[in-house]
């Protein structure tokens, strides 16, 4: 559930679909650079968050996600739009 | 072990439908391939284009593959390959009853490229003709094959026409590089989706358990699909027939190559539950679950 947004839970996934320590995913860390994630980990790593959140991530928006940050950010605006609703 | 608890197929919009076998039962008396000598690396590409070994085998586990001749035809690739099964099989040409060729690039509009090895095997009795389902095609095809078997309708009497003499390379493909246009993020994830959900239907209407897949032998579009689906449903990769890095993407030949190394290797032993798994252009999609004799 989107309204139950937890940062824990984003990092145990990135972690496990990236192959890295969940600890690692922090918020400034950069998908290539920190958790050496190319184009198709970002693909796995959104498909994976789609299932989980009921979110739809257009692939456009794919290359604006450079730091977990960004994608904690999508995540937020989704689950607030959601409540809105 | 899945990763996320609460999958939702995000393919959800297309049904899926498995059939468990009936009537006559069905049997692969014998699998044969062919590829071509000549090999061209990544470190080949390398000088032909702005690419890197690291890149294409990190993205797709694809290291070498093999090339036909240019003006080669699907025709004369599929004749080797079937002379191959033949050979492995034990039967004559004359004893064949239906020649089924599952191809992403016929030679032409008509003749299919079926009759074409219909006329050059010399085999009067069989019915041939092509089926064009992308990559998907074998599983497509294997399945047609199967279903006249169990109906006891092995293609004897139906009328057909022969090939004739076609001049050898005649029907090439017109556009020496046809131009394919693919969205591969959506591709990589409804390949994904599509190959969890194949695995999950098809053993669940045999039932058979996911854990009793003995070898999955998926298409070769992409290593990170295959070990992407294959994660998630848990399978072991030790149980996935996986020769990527040796042929690259053969589009409708990806399986029975695989499978055919699969059989060489001793990596199928009788009582073996054998999942092909296709996904292709279309877009197709197609499973079959074999219990080896």
């Amino acid at each position: 559930m989107a309204s139950q947004l937890n940062f824990k839970e984003l990092q145990d996934l990135a972690g496990e679909i990236l192959g890295v320590d969940p600890d690692q995913v922090q918020m400034d860390k950069s998908f290539q650079r920190d958790l050496a994630a190319d184009s198709l980990d970002l693909v796995e790593l959104i498909a994976a968050i789609e299932d989980k959140y009921d979110v739809e991530l257009p692939d456009s928006e794919l290359e604006n996600m450079k730091i977990i940050a960004d994608l904690w950010k999508f995540l937020e605006q989704k689950t607030a739009e959601r409540l809105e609703a | 072990m899945a990763i996320t608890t609460n999958y939702r197929t995000r393919s959800d919009a297309v049904p899926l439908r498995s059939f468990k076998a009936k009537g006559r039962p069905s049997a692969i008396a014998g699998v044969g391939v062919y590829a071509p000598d000549k090999i061209i690396t990544n470190f080949d590409l390398e000088k032909m284009m702005d690419t890197s070994d690291k890149w294409i085998t990190e993205r797709t586990g694809i290291r070498r593959r093999h090339i036909a001749e240019p003006g080669t035809t699907t025709f004369e690739l599929a004749t080797k390959a079937a002379r191959s099964a033949l050979d492995a099989a034990g039967v004559s040409p004359k004893d064949l009853d239906m020649i089924l060729v599952g191809t992403s690039s016929p030679d032409g509009p008509f003749p299919s490229v079926a009759c074409r090895i219909q006329n050059e095997l010399d085999a009067p009795g069989a019915v041939a003709w092509d089926t064009l389902a992308a990559c998907t095609s074998f599983v497509y095809a294997l399945s047609i094959a199967d279903s006249f078997i169990a109906t006891g309708s092995d293609g004897r009497g139906y009328a057909q026409v022969t090939a004739g003499n076609i001049e050898k390379g005649a029907y090439a493909a017109k556009d020496p590089a046809p131009f394919i246009d693919m969205v591969g993020p959506d591709v990589f994830k409804f390949a994904v989706d599509i190959f969890i959900r194949q695995a999950t239907e098809v053993c669940q209407a045999a039932g058979v358990g996911l854990d009793e897949i003995d070898l999955w032998v998926p298409h070769q579009a992409n290593f990170r699909i295959i070990d992407a689906a294959a994660r998630r449903i848990g399978l072991p990769i030790e149980r996935v027939a996986v020769n990527i890095d040796e042929f690259g993407n053969t589009s409708s030949a990806s399986i029975p190559l695989a499978l055919e190394e699969a059989i060489r290797k001793g990596r199928v032993k009788s009582g073996d539950h054998v999942l092909l798994a296709g996904f292709g252009s279309g877009l197709t999609w197609g499973a079959t679950l074999m219990k080896w004799a």
